[in-house]
Parts: structure tokens; C-alpha cells; sequence
């Protein structure tokens, strides 16, 4: 083997250590678990009744649809709000304006995702800031109750990934020649024309790649949806949990765990299949 | 070979300076309030013996130890009646060497009743520390219609009431449906279906709850600030929002509190068995229990503590507790292993509906 050899395996070992150590031995296990039947007390049998369990029950998969469902519906509305600021960072703003705007973005990541849920608490609760402010401006008579719904996840899941869907924007946006959306214009387009045949394509693989990263860690939020939804804040990782934690039924939890890694590996092929991108062309730029 | 000789012994040798430096140190998994720094503190200074206080509750022990097999901690601290079954399960504990125990500091039927409901094939698993029970924390002013577990789901407390979404709840209603689950604890088929009836009504009640609570901070935020009238709750919660004030308390339903008792265990493989009998005959000398019974707002199994403790939780105890209420407590019997599976599964319906 020459020095170089040994150099780059010398390199690459911690990185093996770790995807074998914390990746694919765990979910080895994993799966034996969830193939691993509950007969009685100690006593356990292999097949796949915990797959079996999670078909037929009337709950489980529903959960999973209604968190794959807001996952989505997450991704596209941080996609909505997060494109034109990135457009503005990467192709308005100069100098310092631009790196203050983006360190605008990053502010709400200086301090930790359970402190931020506890912001929105606060200002959401019913005798928090939101409720008192509107009762303040006589617009409600009495206290209004924003929390404990779907629309609070949805502010609390949007608000956590936005700068997961913008960063990558403005990366690939700044790559955008200048002159292509002049010429765009010479040719007769207009600002519609310019932005859905022009800066769109041009920056799909970054839209991919951000909308595959808040879907992934929508999907797997926990703190997020179980703070702020309440009682009705149903999410499939909270179900993991519960398996594991509160019922000790580790063989079921593993089985909801192995399903929603099929799931979302499943969506973000189905979205890059749509969208004519490959994993490569998007995460891996 | 010199070299590898030396080599070995000094290594063994810190293995085993490692080793007593381990069996100085007690490794607690408890709950909060249980261990108070004033406490921890008092018990170095006397014994030398360093403590490491991990806090939890019943479902997280039983899955910290099951993940390793018991091993991770010197003593646990469970509810009696959550012994059985996951010992049956998972033998995560080793049983008790009662000729450790000084038994003159427990108040005798609290140390007869746990040894009892915590013995699996002959040896006995836990005895009595903190006791309490489980009913309802309420704004007095404002909840004199709660009487019992069904009267939560009336109408005018609608948005106004809050819950643990955990078995608790589910055997209170049953209670309050006028079943008695209890006596059902033997009888799998029979008890599924006293659960059916109590998760169906705890879905009807749902628009009732405001929020599931999971913390006893996340109930206080929601108690003190007007925002839910009542919740089930442990006394103790009921106890410290009357310090604050008044008008709060601890109500029993009139169908009974559900009374639990915390107890000492010994995790299957822990390292410090001395530390930890020293622990806990230290933690049931009346005046270190007044102090616990201070700090975690719940009652101490030893004998002669209540009388020590301070005027503002005496009565606020007093007003709750009357001889009726304490002769009406439901103790929680021992949860025969599979039980919760049936329970499991109904809650996460409730959840969802």
C-alpha cells in the first residue's frame, strides 16, 4: 500500500467508524427488533406481526399520512416564503445590507430549538402576547387561543427549517448570470416569463435540495409539533417515542421506525422523480 | 516482556483504583424533589459517599433499565405497583436484602404493604419512600362542580380542564364510570374491556382538555395563569399551587384518590449496593424526610417525618386529606405484566381521535 493509500484510508476511517458504528449496526439491530413477535413474557417468536400491527391499526397509519402530509405542506410554504428572500440576498442586496440579511436569517438559531418553541408558546398561549395585543387593540373582546392547533406546527415547523430552504437558494441562485436574465428580458419576457423559464430551472437543484432537507427534518421533528399542537398534535416520531419510552415496546417502535424510513426515502424519490433532479445533482452540488 | 509485565500491572492497578473510586459514588435514578442538594450534601459530608441524581419517572426507568439490562444505576426509585410486571419482563431488578434496612424508621404498614406488592416468586423488589396520590389540582373558586372524574367532561368546563394522557387518567375515569379496574387487574379480557368504556369516554371529553400535560411545570404555567380550572394531578402539585395561593388545592374525587407509593430498588446490576442501603436508610431519618416532604411536596414513608414538616403544607394537606379521603384512597395495586399494552393501545387512540 503506498503512503498515499494509507493517508486517505487513515482519513476516511473516522467517517467509516462512525457510518458503521451509529448507522448501520443500530438499524441491523433495529430490524432484528421489529421482526421480533411478543408471545409473553419473555418469550418472543420472529415474524412480521408488528408490521402487521401498524396495517390494521386505525391510528398508526394515519398519524404517519398526517405527518407526511404537513411535512409537505411545510416544505412548499418555506419554499414560498423563503424564494424571493433568497432571490433578494443573492441577486438585490449588496455589500454589508447582504450579509446582514442573512445573518437576520440565522438569528433564530442562536439559541436552541426548545428555547425557540418556547418563544412561540409565549406569544401564541391564551394569555400570551398575540391574544393580549389583539384584546389591547379591541379587536376580540377576550382571550384567543392560538396554540394547541395545526396552524401553530405549521408556524413552529416554518419558522425552525426556513433558513434550510434559504441557504441553498441563495447558493444557487448566485450562480445565476446576470446576463441570462437580461436576455431573457431582450427577448420580449416578461418578470413572469423570466422567473418560470429562467431563474426557476436554473436554480431547481438548490429548490430540491432545500425542500429535501425541511421535508427530512419536518418528518422527524419531535419537540416542534408535540409543544405546540397539543392535544391534537399527532406526529409520527412522537409515536416512536411513546413506543419505546411510555409502553416499552421496542419491537413495535422499531417497526414504526423502519416505516418511516421507507416512507420518506419513498417521497424523496417520488419528488426528484417529479422534478427531473437527481440526488447527486441536488445534495450532492 | 519486563516492559508488558509493568505495563499489566499498572494498568490493573488503576482498574482497581477506578473500581473503589466507582463504589464511592451512588448512581440515583429518581425523581424530582426526592433528592435535594441540601440532603445530597448532608450525606457526603457523613459518609464520603458522592451522589449523582438522574431524574426521571416510571416509564423512563423501567426503559433506561431495560436498555441495559439493569446495569447504569445504584438505585432506582419506582411506584411500587410498576415493579412487577417489568421484573416478570425484563428482570431489571435484584431483590432486597431486608436485614439492611433499619425497619424502625418506616411507618410499618407503608414498609409491609410495598414489601408485599413488590415480592415476585418469593423475594421481595421494593420498599415504601414518598407516597401520594393522584386526583385532581383545581382552582377552588371556580371548580366546585368537580366532584368526580366524569365531571370533567361536563359542558362548562369546556377548554378549561387538562390531563396526563397516561394510565392514570384512563383508571380514574373508570372509577368514575363506576367500574372498579382495579379488581379487574386479574381478569385480561374483562379489563380490556372496562378500559374500552373509560377510553371512550376520555375521547368524548377530549374537547374539554385544553392541553395534555407531560411536565408538573407545564400544569403549573397552565393552573396559575387561569387557563385550566382543573386537571388530574398528584397532590403534591395541588399542594404547591396552595402555597401560592389558597384558592388552590389538592380535591380528591368522590370516588377516591388513587394512591401510589414510590419505593427504593435495586437496579439488577448496580455497583453499590452499600452506598445505596446507606442512601436509603440515611433519606428515612424523620428530620433528612421532612426535608424531601418539603421539596417534593408528596408524603415520606418514615415514621414520625410528618410531624416535622412545615405549617403551609400541613394544612393545605389537612384541608385536603380529611380522615374520609385518606380511608377512600385506591391504592394502586401491582400491574400484572401485559396490561399496559392493552392500556397503550387505547391512548393512542384517545390521541388521535
Amino acid at each position: 500500500m503506498t503512503a498515499s493509500r494509507l493517508t486517505l484510508w487513515l482519513l476516511f476511517a473516522p467517517f467509516l467508524a462512525w457510518v458503521l458504528l451509529l448507522v448501520v449496526i443500530p438499524h441491523i439491530d433495529l430490524l432484528i427488533l421489529s421482526l421480533r413477535e411478543k408471545v409473553a413474557p419473555r418469550v418472543y417468536e420472529t415474524g412480521f406481526r408488528n408490521y402487521a400491527d401498524f396495517i390494521t391499526s386505525s391510528v398508526y397509519p394515519w398519524t404517519l399520512f398526517r405527518t407526511v402530509a404537513f411535512s409537505l405542506v411545510t416544505t412548499a410554504v418555506t419554499f414560498v416564503i423563503g424564494f424571493p428572500v433568497a432571490f433578494y440576498i443573492a441577486k438585490v442586496a449588496r455589500g454589508r445590507r447582504r450579509a446582514a440579511l442573512f445573518l437576520l436569517c440565522l438569528l433564530p438559531f442562536w439559541v436552541s430549538e426548545i428555547v425557540r418553541v418556547f418563544g412561540w408558546m409565549m406569544i401564541l398561549r391564551e394569555t400570551g402576547l398575540l391574544s393580549g395585543f389583539l384584546q389591547w387593540a379591541h379587536v376580540t373582546s377576550g382571550p384567543v387561543e392560538f396554540l394547541y392547533n395545526d396552524a401553530a406546527i405549521m408556524i413552529g415547523l416554518v419558522y425552525t427549517s426556513m433558513l434550510f430552504m434559504i441557504v441553498p437558494l441563495i447558493s444557487t441562485i448566485d450562480g445565476l448570470d446576470d446576463a441570462l436574465i437580461e436576455a431573457g428580458y431582450d427577448l420580449g419576457g416578461n418578470g413572469v416569463t423570466v422567473m418560470t423559464r429562467i431563474v426557476i430551472p436554473y436554480a431547481m437543484p438548490g429548490i430540491m435540495a432545500g425542500s429535501i432537507v425541511v421535508f427530512m427534518l419536518s418528518l422527524g421533528n419531535y419537540l416542534t409539533p408535540t409543544l405546540l399542537g397539543g392535544k391534537n398534535g399527532q406526529w409520527f416520531t412522537a409515536q416512536i417515542y411513546n413506543q419505546f419510552i411510555t409502553r416499552f415496546n421496542w419491537e413495535l417502535g422499531s417497526a414504526f421506525g423502519f416505516i418511516l424510513l421507507i416512507t420518506s426515502t419513498l417521497v424523496v424519490w417520488l419528488l426528484l422523480r417529479l422534478s427531473g433532479q437527481s440526488l447527486s445533482n441536488t445534495l450532492g452540488r | 516482556m519486563k516492559l508488558t509485565l509493568k505495563l499489566t500491572a499498572a494498568a490493573s492497578a488503576l482498574a482497581l483504583i477506578a473500581g473503589a473510586a466507582q463504589a464511592e459514588t451512588l448512581r440515583l435514578l429518581t425523581w424530582g424533589g426526592y433528592a435535594p442538594d441540601a440532603v445530597i450534601d448532608a450525606f457526603e459530608a457523613e459518609t464520603g459517599i458522592e451522589v449523582e441524581v438522574t431524574l426521571s419517572n416510571n416509564e423512563d426507568m423501567i426503559s433506561k433499565l431495560r436498555a441495559t439490562g439493569g446495569a447504569g444505576f445504584d438505585l432506582a426509585q419506582p411506584s411500587q405497583d410498576r415493579i412487577l410486571g417489568p421484573q416478570m419482563e425484563f428482570g431489571i431488578y435484584k431483590p432486597l436484602d431486608q436485614s439492611k434496612l433499619d425497619k424502625a424508621l418506616w411507618v410499618g404498614d407503608l414498609y409491609d404493604a410495598s414489601i408485599k406488592s413488590t415480592t415476585v416468586d418469593g423475594q421481595a423488589y421494593g420498599v415504601a419512600h414518598i407516597w401520594g396520590s393522584s386526583g385532581f389540582a383545581m382552582d377552588r373558586s371556580r371548580g366546585e362542580g368537580i366532584k368526580t372524574w366524569v365531571d370533567l367532561c361536563k359542558p362548562e368546563y369546556a377548554g378549561r380542564i387538562s390531563m396526563r394522557l397516561k394510565r392514570t387518567a384512563l383508571l380514574g375515569m373508570s372509577f368514575g364510570l363506576g367500574d372498579d379496574p382495579f379488581a379487574a387487574y386479574d381478569d385480561p379480557v374483562k379489563y380490556e374491556e372496562l378500559m374500552k368504556k373509560a377510553a371512550a369516554k376520555l375521547a368524548e371529553c377530549k374537547p374539554n382538555v385544553k392541553a395534555y400535560w407531560s411536565g408538573s411545570d407545564d400544569l403549573l404555567a397552565m393552573m396559575r395563569s387561569g387557563e385550566v380550572i382543573a386537571a388530574e394531578a398528584w397532590d403534591a402539585t395541588g399542594f404547591k399551587l396552595y402555597g401560592e395561593d389558597t384558592k388552590f388545592n389538592f380535591v380528591a374525587p368522590e370516588t377516591g384518590a388513587l394512591g401510589w407509593i414510590d419505593t427504593f430498588a435495586l437496579p439488577a446490576k448496580g455497583e453499590a449496593d452499600d452506598a445505596a442501603y446507606a442512601w436509603i436508610n440515611f433519606v428515612m431519618r424523620p428530620e433528612i424526610a421532612a426535608q424531601i416532604i418539603e421539596a417534593s411536596g408528596a408524603f415520606s414513608a418514615s415514621k414520625g417525618s410528618d410531624e416535622l414538616v412545615s405549617p403551609v403544607m400541613k394544612a393545605a394537606y389537612q384541608e385536603a386529606f380529611t380522615p374520609d379521603v385518606i380511608a377512600n384512597i385506591k391504592w394502586f395495586p401491582p400491574v400484572p405484566a401485559g396490561l399496559e399494552d392493552i392500556e397503550g393501545r387505547l391512548l393512542d387512540e384517545v390521541a388521535a381521535k
